[in-house]
C-alpha cells in the first residue's frame, strides 16, 4: 500500500483546487456529478488492474464499450421490457470477450497486446458489420436510469469497489499478483497460472460490460463511445503506482487513478485549458508521474513471456 | 511432406512469406472467379499504399527490437506533414531545408522518446503515449484543417513512377535495406539484438544499453519522419490527421508482429516486417476488388494478426519445450 499514498496526496490535492476554483464542486450535488463522470472509468481501471497486475494488457476495453452501447441501443429499440434481457445479454458479452481473450493469451500463448489489439479490430469491425456502419435504435429510460441518475452510478461504483477488494483480499489476489510477480515461481508453488489470468480477462471483460451500461446512459449512443477508453483506463491503473510487467500495485490505488485523471480534465477545463492543451498536460503529467513514483525500481519488460 | 512444411512454419520469416504467396494464389483465385482480374496495375497499388506503413514499420521493428515499442508515430506523422509543408510553403527552393527541419523534428521526438524511457525509466508504453498525447496537443492548439502547400517537385516522391516502379516503394526499399544492412552487418544492429534479448546481459557485457534503445528510438522517429514527408507530397499539403486516419500507430506494431518479430525483443528483422505489411496490403486490395465490407476487412485483419501470432508461439514453444 505505500506505492499508493503518492495517489492519493495528489488527487486530494486536485480535489481541493477545484473546490477552490468552483465551489459548487463542494456542494452534495456537485460532487455526485463528478461521481456520475468518474464511475465508467474508474470501473474500467478496476477491470484492467486485475490484468495489469497479472502482467498483462487489455487494449480490447474501448472497443468492447462501443460493442456494449451499440448492441443495447440496436436490440432494445426504446422497447422498456427488453431492458433487462438486454442487460443480462451484455454482461455475457462482456464475459466472453474476456474468456477469448484470456484462453487465447495463455493457451495459445499470443502476447496479450497483440490478442486484445485483435479483439479490438475484431469487435469494432463486427459490430458495425452488424449494424451497417452507424449505431442504429434507441435505449429504453429504465436502461439510461444507470448512468444517467448519479445514485444509481455511485452505487454501482461502490459496489464494484467493495468487489475488487473483497477479491484482492481472498485467494485470487494473492495468486494474481504471485503470478505477474514472477510467473515460474508461482507455478511451481501450485499456483494455476493460467486460470488466475483467465479470470484476470473475464474480469476487465465484465468491467468494460458495467462501464458501457453506464456510458450508454451518461453519454448516449454514438459509434465513439469506447474510443481510447483503453489507453485511458491503462493510464489510470499506471497513475495509481501499479507497475506495467505485473506484481505490483493496489486496486485502490488503480481506481484513485481513474479519479486523478478525472479530476485533471475538470481542473484543466475550470481554468480553460480545455480540449487542445489538455492533451498535452495530460501527456506530460502521466510520464511525470510515472518517473517519480519509478525512480527507484528496475526498467520492466513489456511482456512477462517472449513470443 | 508435413516435414517440409513444418519446417517452412517453423521460420515465421518464412513462414509470413509462404502467407503472402498463398493470399495472392487465393486473392488472384478469388478475384478471377468473381469475374476481375488482378493485373499488374494492381500490384503497383499495392507498394503504392503499403509504402507509407511499411516504412514506419521498419522503424517500429528496431524500437521493438530492442525491446520497447512506439505509441507516438501517428502523430509523429501528422506533425512533420504540417511542418514540412508550411516550411515548403509551395516553393521548390525551400524543399530542402524543409526536409531537414522534418527531420531534424523527428530525431528530437525520437530522442525525447529514448531517453524518458532509459533516463526516468519509464515504461515504453506509458512514454511515447505521453509523448503521443503531446504532439496531439500541440497539433489541435495550433491547426484545424489541412496547412502549408507542397510544390510540385515535392508531390514527384508521392505520384511517379521510374518504369512501373511508383518512386515511394523505391524509397520504402531503400529504407529497409538500411535498417537490414544497420540490423545485420554492424555493431549497433548486434547491440540492438542484444539489449532486447535480455538487457541485464547485454549491460554486463559492456553494452551501453542506454544509448542503443536511444539510437533505436531516435531512428524509429526518423522513419516516421520520412512517412510524414511522403503522405504530404501525395496530398500536397500538411494534415493534422494524417497518421491517426491511418492508425500507423498499433497498425505498424501488428505488421512487426505479424512479420515475426517477437513483441518483447530481441528476435526478429526487417525481412519479415516487410512480408507482414506486404500481407496487410494485399489483403486489403484483394477486399477492395471483391469490393467486401470495410468492417469486415476489420474482423478479418485482426483474426490474421491472432492467428499468426498463434502460429509462431506453437513453433517457437515446441522447440524450447
Amino acid at each position: 500500500m505505500k506505492r499508493a499514498i503518492p495517489i492519493f496526496v495528489v488527487l486530494a490535492g486536485l480535489l481541493v483546487a477545484i473546490a477552490a476554483a468552483n465551489p459548487f464542486f463542494l456542494e452534495p450535488a456537485g460532487f455526485l456529478a463528478f461521481l456520475k463522470r468518474v464511475a465508467p472509468l474508474a470501473i474500467l481501471a478496476a477491470g484492467q488492474y486485475f490484468v495489469i497486475v497479472s502482467g498483462e494488457f487489455d487494449l480490447s476495453v474501448g472497443s468492447l464499450v462501443t460493442v456494449e452501447v451499440v448492441v443495447a441501443a440496436r436490440l432494445i429499440d426504446g422497447d422498456e421490457a427488453m431492458t433487462w434481457p438486454v442487460l443480462v445479454l451484455l454482461v455475457v458479452i462482456g464475459l466472453l470477450v474476456g474468456l477469448v481473450n484470456g484462453l487465447v493469451t495463455t493457451k495459445l500463448r499470443v502476447p496479450s497486446f497483440i490478442t486484445t489489439l485483435g479483439a479490438m479490430l475484431i469487435l469494432s469491425g463486427a459490430v458495425f458489420l452488424w449494424t451497417g456502419g452507424a449505431p442504429r435504435g434507441a435505449l429504453s429510460q429504465g436502461f439510461r436510469v444507470f448512468g444517467r441518475e448519479g445514485v444509481w452510478a455511485v452505487a454501482i461504483l461502490a459496489m464494484v469497489v467493495v468487489a475488487a477488494v473483497l477479491l484482492m483480499r481472498a485467494d485470487f489476489g494473492r495468486t494474481l499478483v504471485a503470478t505477474g510477480d514472477n510467473e515460474k515461481a508461482a507455478r511451481l508453488s501450485g499456483v494455476r497460472v493460467d486460470r488466475v489470468r483467465v479470470f484476470a480477462f473475464v474480469l476487465s471483460g465484465l468491467s468494460a460490460a458495467v462501464a458501457g451500461i453506464l456510458l450508454g446512459g451518461f453519454a448516449g449512443v454514438s459509434a465513439q463511445v469506447g474510443q481510447s477508453l483503453e489507453f485511458q483506463a491503462i493510464t489510470a491503473v499506471v497513475l495509481g503506482g501499479v507497475v506495467l510487467g505485473g506484481g505490483r500495485g493496489h486496486v485502490v490505488a488503480a481506481i484513485a487513478g481513474a479519479f486523478t485523471l478525472e479530476a485533471l480534465f475538470t481542473l484543466l477545463n475550470l481554468h480553460g485549458i480545455s480540449g487542445a492543451l489538455e492533451y498535452a498536460v495530460q501527456g506530460v503529467i502521466i510520464i511525470a508521474a510515472v518517473a517519480v513514483g519509478g525512480l527507484r525500481l528496475p526498467a520492466l519488460r513489456l511482456t512477462p513471456s517472449k513470443v | 511432406m508435413t516435414g517440409r512444411v513444418v519446417a517452412l512454419v517453423a521460420n515465421p520469416t518464412r513462414a509470413v512469406y509462404a502467407a503472402l504467396l498463398a493470399t495472392l494464389a487465393i486473392g488472384w483465385a478469388l478475384v478471377a472467379f468473381d469475374g476481375g482480374t488482378f493485373t499488374l496495375n494492381d500490384l503497383v497499388g499495392i507498394q503504392q499504399r503499403s509504402a507509407a506503413l511499411g516504412i514506419v514499420a521498419v522503424g517500429q521493428t528496431l524500437a521493438i527490437l530492442a525491446g520497447s515499442l512506439d505509441l507516438s508515430v501517428a502523430y509523429l506523422i501528422s506533425l512533420v506533414s504540417l511542418v514540412a509543408a508550411e516550411t515548403m510553403a509551395g516553393q521548390s527552393s525551400n524543399i530542402l531545408t524543409a526536409v531537414v527541419v522534418a527531420l531534424g523534428v523527428s530525431a528530437l521526438v525520437g530522442l525525447v522518446n529514448g531517453v524518458v524511457i532509459t533516463k526516468l525509466k519509464v515504461h515504453a508504453f506509458i512514454a511515447t503515449l505521453g509523448v503521443a498525447l503531446v504532439i496531439r496537443g500541440v497539433l489541435d492548439h495550433l491547426y484545424d484543417g489541412p496547412a502549408g502547400r507542397v510544390p510540385v517537385d515535392f508531390q514527384q516522391l508521392g505520384y511517379s513512377r521510374i518504369g512501373p516502379v511508383p518512386v515511394a516503394a523505391i524509397l520504402w526499399a531503400a529504407v529497409a535495406v538500411g535498417v537490414w544492412f544497420l540490423l545485420r552487418r554492424t555493431r549497433f544492429g548486434n547491440r540492438v539484438y542484444a539489449v532486447g534479448g535480455d538487457v541485464e546481459v547485454a549491460r554486463l557485457s559492456g553494452v551501453r544499453t542506454d544509448r542503443v534503445v536511444i539510437a533505436a528510438h531516435v531512428l524509429c522517429s526518423l522513419c516516421a519522419g520520412v512517412a510524414g514527408l511522403l503522405l504530404a507530397s501525395r496530398l500536397g499539403a500538411g494534415a493534422p490527421t494524417v497518421g491517426t486516419d491511418g492508425g500507423y500507430d498499433l497498425e505498424s506494431i501488428a505488421a512487426v508482429v505479424l512479420g515475426g518479430t517477437a513483441l518483447a525483443g530481441g528476435r526478429g528483422g526487417v525481412a519479415g516486417t516487410v512480408g507482414g505489411v506486404l500481407l496487410l496490403a494485399v489483403l486489403d486490395s484483394v477486399f477492395n476488388q471483391l469490393e467486401v465490407n470495410s468492417f469486415f476487412k476489420d474482423v478479418v485483419r485482426g483474426v490474421v494478426i491472432v492467428v499468426a501470432v498463434a502460429v509462431y508461439a506453437r513453433r517457437t514453444g515446441r522447440r524450447a519445450s
